[in-house]
């Protein structure tokens, strides 16, 4: 007896209602589950901005954020302006903004700015906006850079506190999907704090930045001003992603910091 | 009369011990090694592979008749894709850090032997209850032994369970730190993970020599 599931009319129909109501199904939870996400991502960069500056709770070797309830009042109290450079093609800076003005230009807050469509603005040649946290923790100025890269499958970001000297400070790093227990680690404590004193500009203040490097001589790090710190071993390519993100994205706010000095 | 018959039971207990997926069947070994360096991350694992089956098992179940058997298994797959893809959006919403802890292997469960093995040996065959109740069966008997390996991984190798300090501060050196002990950096790799479930195989085979296969 041949059953009416087996003809092929049936299994096309079958499919194409499949599809349509597994497709309604998820972009009903998607939509409904989306303000929620949004806030918990918008909560997170707060924490990891925070993270940079030396305002966490770390313990023993982990990382570890600030409780999610204590965020938006440290961020208020921790974090004393908000700014947004726009720089041309060039990279020369042609607007500073303070967070009210971009905020009343963009309705948006400046920790919101998207890092990777500004990246693709500045491919097209149009001026990207480069946002700049400056904090302020225990009479010490800090300037927060955030950055944007690739690992080895899918993307890499962080943000790195810096002094007026451009000298590391803390950093923060996070990936969406490296190898767990491989390039996954560039989030662990034992390499983000690593950074911590690294020097972007070389001796004669020519901006250098920071190589992850394989086979340094310095395995302790205990060379500050050598632009170098140790990679992981096994995770390459995450940490070359690491080394670019910090070379292309840390090199745009030097103008910053030179203006800053002048002045 | 209890709440369940006797054959309904069976289908809830068998899985725990006597087949269970994990140490009988040895599927979903992957997900064992990956995720249980946390207890935490273990439990929760368990929770949404327990959801993703007990319901998948359900929806195959009351489609097994009108499945066209040419597609069946790339059906299967869209309703375990699609109950997964709601976990990891749940989790996103209300559980943002432990999200992130499990990201890749809250995808991974659409990989998971266990269930796609379910589906196809027992909802494709059987009503909805008792295909219900064989995915609880089997996901509760997958979760007995990832907590068992998370409990041991967690606290051997980072002296916390859930996260506190049970053995003391290794930096203060209180506790057992006080009299020389060390947390064993070993647990917290994979290979440690596939060792302990060795060691649980190991102990229930020479508990119950029924499970052991002669050559």
């Amino acid at each position: 007896m041949s059953n009416k599931t087996d003809s092929n009319t049936y299994t096309i129909l079958f499919a194409i209602g499949m599809v349509v109501v597994v497709g309604a199904l998820l972009a009903f939870t998607a939509a409904s589950l989306k303000p929620n996400i949004a806030e918990n991502q918008r909560v997170e960069k707060q924490q990891n901005i925070l993270y940079a500056m030396g305002v966490n709770n770390n313990e023993g070797g982990s990382a570890n954020f600030i409780s999610t309830a204590n965020t938006p009042d440290a961020f208020q109290e921790n974090i004393k302006e908000q700014l947004v450079l726009t720089v041309d093609a060039n990279g020369a800076i042609i607007k500073t903004q303070t967070r009210e003005e971009y905020f009343n230009e963009a309705k948006q807050e400046p920790y919101l700015i998207d890092i990777k469509k500004q990246k693709t603005n500045a491919k097209n040649g149009e001026p990207r906006l480069l946002p700049l946290f400056v904090g302020e923790k225990e009479g010490k100025t800090y300037y927060i850079a955030p950055i944007y890269g690739k690992g080895l499958w899918d993307a890499i970001w962080g943000y790195v506190a810096l002094n007026d000297d451009m000298v590391v400070q803390g950093a923060y790093f996070d990936h969406k999907g490296e190898t767990p227990g491989l390039g996954a680690n560039i989030k662990e404590r034992f390499f983000m704090d690593d950074f911590i004193g690294e020097h972007l500009l070389d001796d004669s203040g020519v901006f250098k930045g920071i190589t992850v490097a394989k086979g340094n001589a310095d395995p302790k790090n205990d060379n500050k001003t050598d632009n170098e710190v140790d990679a992981i071993a096994g995770a390459t390519i995450t940490g070359d992603g690491v080394t670019a993100m910090i070379k292309s994205d840390l090199k745009l706010y030097k103008p910053y910091f030179d203006n800053l000095k002048n002045n | 009369m209890g709440l369940l018959s006797k054959k309904d039971a069976k289908l809830i207990t068998d899985p725990l011990a006597d087949d269970n997926p994990i140490t009988i069947q040895v599927l979903g070994i992957c997900s064992a090694l990956a995720i249980t360096a946390e207890l935490k991350a273990s439990i929760v694992m368990a929770v949404s592979v327990l959801f993703v089956l007990g319901i998948g098992n359900v929806v195959i179940s009351l489609m097994r008749n009108i499945i066209p058997s040419k597609i069946r298994i790339i059906v299967q797959l869209v309703v375990v894709a699609a109950l997964v893809i709601i976990v990891d959006q749940v989790l996103k919403a209300f559980a943002y850090e432990l999200s992130k802890t499990l990201s890749v292997f809250v995808g991974l469960i659409i990989t998971n032997c266990i269930i796609m093995g379910r589906f196809e040996a027992f909802a494709l065959a059987n009503g909805p209850w008792k295909s219900f109740l064989d995915g609880i069966g089997n996901s509760l008997g997958y979760g007995v032994i990832l907590i068992i390996v998370g409990f041991f991984r967690e606290l051997l190798g980072s002296g916390t369970l859930l996260g506190f300090k049970v053995l003391g501060d290794p930096i203060e050196k209180t506790g057992l730190y006080a009299i020389g002990y060390e947390n064993n950096g070993f647990m917290l790799l994979s290979p440690m993970a596939l060792i302990v479930v060795g060691i649980i195989i190991w102990v229930q085979r020479t508990r119950n020599k029924a499970l052991v296969e002669d050559h």
